[in-house]
């Protein structure tokens, strides 16, 4: 590693001389709202940022800080999303970053780097899960949840109605009881603003069933969205 | 665009809507939804959902200690980076 020994405090100050933050808006991404869409096209569309990767997976550590504080914004978010607790969302980006500062010299570029990097928080993530959950959590397992865990069949009766408008709160509660499939897929599609092609090479799934699990998955909010109201009523 | 006969049910229109929608079909335009206030309900319900989706949770920024904390543990740990 070229620079192994140098101690970098602000990878912010280091990745200064990339174009911006390289957090991005996605094009759907309405006014004003941040969500983070895609960094690296594939391959880096950026020179310097090509250069900055390759850097990094020659070992230099100015060039991992770089990387780090381009994507850093996005893995820890993605954590938070998924476990919703501050702490264990840190622990969980710092493994995730420590695992791409051990398996970046093995990124050939068939993917976007960005979408590498995911896939390789979303496995940190999931393996976590397992272990707390102390339940089998792997990645076809929350692609199928089990027929408990997904939509009632009577999605289609005409007494659930949002009329249009949505509790904030609600559905973030509504998000975070989601099986941890049908999350993970509502919160790559419809929160961060992947596509399903990408979704699927994230998670080594058909396009198919990306879009199946998505489906699925905002069927569910339906359901606990509309029961909302009234639980809040029993109240 | 997918055939639709007139006679689609509830149920078989349902049943497509995640191609339909994965597909960036404009599933309103669909025949079934022409006569079926069901499905149009549901419909807008799921389209709302997607919506509000995307100012739900906001990127945000990991505390400043996190970088110190991860090259802290690369040196701890002096681990070979995997090169295959």
């Amino acid at each position: 590693m070229s620079n192994s020994g140098s101690s970098i405090h602000s990878p912010d100050e280091a990745s200064k001389a990339l174009s911006g933050d390289a957090t991005g808006v996605g094009p759907r991404a309405p006014d004003g709202v941040e969500t983070g869409l895609r960094q690296f096209p594939s391959p880096p569309s950026n020179p310097e940022e090509a250069e900055t990767l390759a850097a990094a997976q020659q070992g230099d550590h100015l060039a991992f800080a770089r990387i780090y504080s381009q994507h850093k914004r996005r893995i820890y978010s993605l954590c938070l999303r998924m476990v919703g607790n501050v702490a264990e969302a840190e622990d969980l980006a710092q493994e995730a970053f420590l695992q791409l500062h051990r398996k970046i010299a093995t990124f050939r570029g068939d993917s976007a780097f960005s979408t590498w990097l995911h896939r390789l928080a979303i496995n940190v993530v999931l393996m976590h899960l397992r272990k707390k959950n102390l339940a089998l959590v792997s990645l076809d397992e929350v692609m199928e949840p089990s027929p408990e865990e997904g939509p009632g069949r009577s999605f289609g009766t005409a007494d659930l109605n949002l009329a249009g408008s949505i509790d904030r709160l609600a559905l973030e509660h509504a998000v975070a009881d989601l099986p941890a499939g049908y999350r993970l897929i509502f919160i790559l599609h419809d929160i961060e603003g992947y596509e399903h092609n990408e979704i699927a090479s994230m998670l080594d799934c058909s396009i198919g069933n990306s879009k199946s699990q998505l489906h699925k998955a905002r069927l569910k909010l339906r359901e606990a969205l509309c029961a909302y109201p009234r639980q809040e009523e029993r109240r | 665009m997918i055939d639709c006969p007139d006679t689609m049910s509830c149920q078989q229109f349902q049943s497509l809507l995640p191609e339909l929608i994965g597909s960036g079909l404009v599933a309103a335009d669909h025949p079934h939804l022409q006569h079926c206030e069901l499905s149009n309900s549901l419909l807008a319900d799921l389209e709302t959902i997607a919506e509000a989706a995307r100012q739900l949770l906001p990127i945000v920024d990991p505390p400043e200690e996190l970088w110190e904390q991860i090259e802290s543990a690369i040196k701890a740990t002096n681990m070979p980076p995997i090169t295959e």
